[in-house]
């Protein structure tokens, strides 16, 4: 792998930039390999990455119908927090906020990590009392956390509608000042390349059309290219996760919904913080290119269509005209939907499925962007030690058998 | 946004009259005393969550406030029909 660096930068200015290796090669498919990982987003190539890094496995390959960084790892709004109401999801989640601190360093590769504090707004007596209790817990859990009155609100986010008379007076907020945003395609490139600079094999426009089961074994992929058996199969599909179950001949507790999101044109600096309202759905933050960044809701009904329906956006841009009035001449540039597997307790699913040598890590609904480097973690351990990492132990398919679910919809940044 | 047909007020509505009520033919179990674990969580949360024609449940709630289903393709969002819950298509 050729590292990045300020001298490497010079060297290659020299050359007028028309040396650079590309950041990982397209390799074809072999036949068979140890681990075959479906679904090249984050949390398939962060998986196949600590594969590597961290147990040595290689014999690995991620697959992937598009494009790295042409999903939802690419298109989403790129908050990364912690600050979740249960123990076991804020253990996950602070584990995930610990590795972002570090992972520029980490990869080699700027995802540009930017900890500009997260705001959850309350404009309730209810919402405020939601709020005690999430940054109690989160205190207790060793996470970061403060409980903001309105003047202090106003003070970190000068243009935000803060008076009483406001349609949705902003009564208070919990700050997580260690929360933030990253670069989201960044991120997926950073461990593409990571994990190819490993030996993983990275395997674009290659959709995975059939999972080969016999006696309830799971026994490789079928795809345009050919079949590739493996050992493990480790699926890391997102909204599409019930697809590849359904190939297998399993079903998973998920239903996969669109959720949309919205960039505006750029602006100047204007917000230095992430805003996120659960009780007017709203969340938006400006991106370093000056566009804002805002997110809808899901739509309320199953969906593949990457699209969403105009009245859910409609919702959301009425919340933000709402709490920042100098936004309502802004334009917006682009909007996609893209589709999340949403699960009934809004926590993932880390584990085995019912078929031998068949893995999931879904589940992770309008929520996993901030999860990507934890999870991968997690999962790398989980499929190479046979058991479940401790952290991911709550997480596993059993818990709907059980009953012992985590909810997770109140500590949601937003409702969905 | 879909317009749905309702099946009782006989005419296409807005989206925002409705509310989603999921998967449609979930029966619920005929003895739930003797139902174990994995087949009570297969009834209450497991779906087959297909990309296509899919046959869910939906509440004209700001309408007749009556449940009926529907055949709707997940990716192109199309409904393919409409029918009263008591009615077999």
């Amino acid at each position: 792998m050729q590292r990045y660096s300020l001298f490497s930068l010079v060297k290659h200015a020299l050359s007028h930039h028309e040396r650079w290796a590309p950041a990982w090669p397209e390799p074809e498919p072999k036949s068979a390999y140890d681990i075959v990982i479906v679904g090249g987003g984050g949390h398939g190539l962060a998986t196949a990455y600590y594969l590597a890094k961290v147990h040595g496995i290689t014999d690995v390959a991620v697959v992937e119908k598009g494009w790295i960084g042409g999903g939802n790892t690419g298109r989403n709004t790129t908050i990364v927090r912690s600050n979740y109401l249960r123990d076991e999801a804020a253990r996950l989640y602070e584990f995930a906020l610990k590795l972002w601190e570090n992972l520029s360093r980490e990869l080699n590769f700027n995802v540009m990590f930017s900890p500009r504090g997260v705001l959850n707004l309350g404009h309730t007596l209810q919402d405020m009392r939601d709020i005690e209790r999430r940054v109690n817990a989160n205190r207790l859990n060793g996470i970061d956390g403060e409980v903001l009155n309105t003047a202090q609100v106003q003070q970190k986010v000068p243009l935000m509608n803060c008076s009483p008379s406001a349609r949705y007076p902003v009564l208070g907020a919990s700050w997580q000042p260690r929360g933030g945003v990253a670069r989201h395609d960044a991120v997926a490139w950073g461990y593409a390349r990571g994990a190819a600079a490993l030996g993983v094999d990275i395997l674009q426009h290659t959709p995975v059309t059939d999972i080969r089961v016999r006696n309830n074994v799971a026994e490789g992929v079928e795809t345009p290219r050919g079949f590739i058996r493996a050992r493990k199969v480790a699926c890391v599909a997102a909204g599409h996760s019930g697809v590849l179950a359904a190939m297998a001949g399993v079903r998973l507790p998920i239903e996969s919904r669109p959720l949309q999101a919205l960039v505006s044109e750029p602006l100047k600096p204007c917000l230095d913080t992430v805003v996120m309202s659960n009780a007017v759905h709203c969340y938006v933050s400006q991106a370093d290119k000056g566009d804002l960044v805002i997110g809808a809701g899901t739509d309320g009904w199953n969906g593949y269509g990457q699209r969403g329906a105009f009245h859910v956006v409609e919702h959301a841009l009425q919340a933000v005209c709402e709490l920042f009035p100098a936004f309502r001449g802004v334009r917006m540039n682009r909007q996609w939907g893209g589709i999340v597997d949403i699960c009934p307790d809004a926590c993932p699913i880390i584990g085995k499925a019912a078929v031998e040598g068949l893995h999931f890590n879904c589940g992770w609904g309008t929520g996993g962007f901030k999860a990507t480097p934890g999870s991968g973690y997690v999962f790398a351990d989980t499929l190479a030690n046979e058991r479940p990492h401790p952290l991911a132990a709550p997480f596993g398919m059993e818990r709907f058998h059980t009953g012992a679910l985590i909810d997770e919809h109140g500590a949601a940044g937003v409702a969905h | 946004m879909l317009q749905i047909h309702c099946p009782y007020c006989q005419e296409p509505r807005s989206e925002e009259e409705f509310s989603y009520a999921g998967e449609a033919n979930i029966r619920r179990p005929e003895n739930p005393a003797a139902l174990g674990d994995e087949a009570w969580a297969d009834y209450l949360h497991f779906r087959s969550n297909p990309r296509g024609p899919h046959q869910e449940m939906w509440f004209h709630a700001a309408g007749c406030r009556r449940y009926f289903n529907a055949e709707r393709d997940t990716v192109s969002y199309e409904i393919l029909k409409v029918w009263p819950l008591a009615k077999v298509p």
